[in-house]
């Protein structure tokens, strides 16, 4: 069911497991899932690596992320090291398996209540000052609200980050700014699945091609 | 007792009559308004007349069994009126299970407490308490209640961007609807906090002026009157708190997803 290319999963940066065949290798393994109209029969991805999902508009790639976050009802099954979805409470699973959604919400009156306490979120790195933490978001751009929305994911530890169209509002400075940002945190063994409509962006962060075809699958495609 | 003034079929239909004007005024700006009072005042007179009937066969023949069938009877139709008050419909039966479940908790137990511990007449469950008592108790329990969990639904289809992006990184169920249900209790409290704080001075409650003009002297009106209000506060905040737990709780499914799906606006 997974395809046959298992041993480049674990071609990561930081690549862990052994080089046998099987889904220990594997960080996250989908199998048989199926939500609406879109379905993915085997799919894996390891740590370190960055995958991209395309597709046009309207194709199902949110609700293909919002499944994997398990936020909505799907069918089938997914594994993050090896243990199932169905055996954790979702909120633990979705502590590992985050998911940012392209115009993330906010609900605290300071961005900083949404960011756990102890917390130091890189701000620099992304361009941002460390006095947008007192400001109250509906106040700030919505770049730096997509850019914060990311820090405030990662400062959370995900194992898997799922990012829905994080540059769709951002300048060229800060898109290379946050790609840089993600790059690093795969470097460290996190594990990214993105969208975007930039053949550019996908073509320089990707790592791993996943397309939603046009019957609904989403399939491994070549770089 | 005795020289109480009798209201006779004349006055009432003087009463209704004054009502039916008014609506007619109101039409003009809300066909819904008009014709929802002037049904309403028919619902209720013919309800308080047929519990009227009831009451007097009741008294004439006090027994646990007809007092206890009566309540239960007020007790179906106030979980019933939750339910129809909502804007947003879920599952009937799930929501009508909520109404009935908190508002027992909060009326019945109360009423029970009042009868058993307080008043302490004999018999304890005599009709010309226990069926006021559980009537004021259910109205106004019922009241916060519907408006709580009103609070709650609404407040989740409007926030519902929020409360998935809290899901999205991983907060449990109860923490991304924790404020929600915060404005529900309080919106819920505000009627009760605000009856206990207008009465005596801007308001003249029910219960006591129905006592005065029954004739009884002012000193027991009030007493009756301060009980009655403790009960009601106390039961609206323990229906309060039932009804929001089981109202967020049934947003999510058991992978806490919010699901809204399962709701259609009632326009």
């Amino acid at each position: 069911m997974l395809k046959s290319d298992t041993g480049r999963l674990c071609a990561g940066p930081q690549a862990r497991g052994t080089t046998t065949k099987g889904a220990t290798d594997l960080l996250l393994d989908i199998r048989q899932l199926r939500v609406g109209r879109v379905s993915a029969a085997g799919l894996g991805a390891g740590t370190g690596e960055r995958v991209l999902l395309a597709g046009p508009s309207g194709s199902g790639k949110s609700l293909f992320f919002r499944a994997l976050a398990d936020l909505i009802p799907w069918e089938g099954e997914v594994r993050l090291d090896g243990t199932s979805v169905h055996e954790q409470p979702a909120h633990q699973w979705r502590r590992r398996v985050m998911l940012v959604e392209a115009d993330s919400a906010w609900w605290a009156d300071q961005v900083r209540d949404h960011f756990p306490p102890d917390s130091d979120p890189p701000l620099e790195a992304l361009g941002l000052s460390t006095a947008l933490l007192d400001a109250a978001p509906g106040r700030i751009s919505s770049g730096q609200r997509q850019r914060l929305a990311v820090l405030r994911a990662l400062a959370r530890a995900p194992a898997v980050l799922m990012l829905d169209e994080p540059t769709a509002n951002l300048d060229e400075t800060s898109t290379a700014r946050l790609e840089s940002l993600l790059r690093d945190w795969t470097a460290r063994g996190g594990l990214l699945l993105m969208t975007s409509h930039e053949p550019a962006q996908q073509r320089r962060l990707a790592t791993r091609f996943w397309q939603v075809g046009d019957d609904g699958q989403v399939r491994e495609e070549g770089p | 007792m005795s020289e109480i003034q009798p209201i006779t079929l004349v006055d009432l239909l003087l009463a209704a009559l004054v009502m039916v004007a008014l609506a007619a005024f109101c039409r003009p700006w809300s066909r819904k308004s008009a014709s929802g009072l002037l049904t309403s005042m028919g619902r209720m007179a013919l309800q308080l007349t047929l519990l009227g009937l009831v009451l007097q066969a009741i008294f004439d023949n006090v027994a646990l069994h007809w007092v206890a069938l009566v309540s239960v009877v007020m007790m179906l139709a106030a979980g019933h009126e939750i339910t129809a008050r909502q804007r947003w419909r879920g599952p009937r039966l799930r929501e009508f299970r909520t109404g009935l479940i908190s508002m027992v908790s909060g009326s019945f137990l109360l009423t029970l407490l009042a009868l058993l511990v307080i008043i302490q007449h004999d018999p304890w469950y005599h009709p010309r308490y226990a069926i006021p008592f559980l009537g004021m108790m259910l109205g106004n329990t019922m009241t916060a209640i519907a408006l709580s969990i009103n609070r709650i639904q609404e407040g989740a289809h409007q926030q519902q961007a929020r409360i998935e992006a809290r899901l999205a990184l991983g907060e449990p169920w109860h923490r991304a609807i924790h404020e929600i249900r915060r404005d529900g209790i309080h919106q819920g409290t505000l009627p009760v906090i605000n009856m206990m704080a207008a009465a005596g001075i801007v308001s003249l409650p029910g219960m006591m002026t129905g006592q005065l003009v029954a004739g009884a002297d002012p000193a027991t009106a009030v007493s009756y009157q301060i009980l009655i209000m403790i009960l009601i506060a106390a039961g609206a905040t323990l229906g309060i708190l039932l009804a929001t737990r089981m109202t967020v709780r049934q947003l999510f499914d058991d992978r806490e997803r919010l699901r809204l799906d399962q709701y259609r606006k009632i326009e």
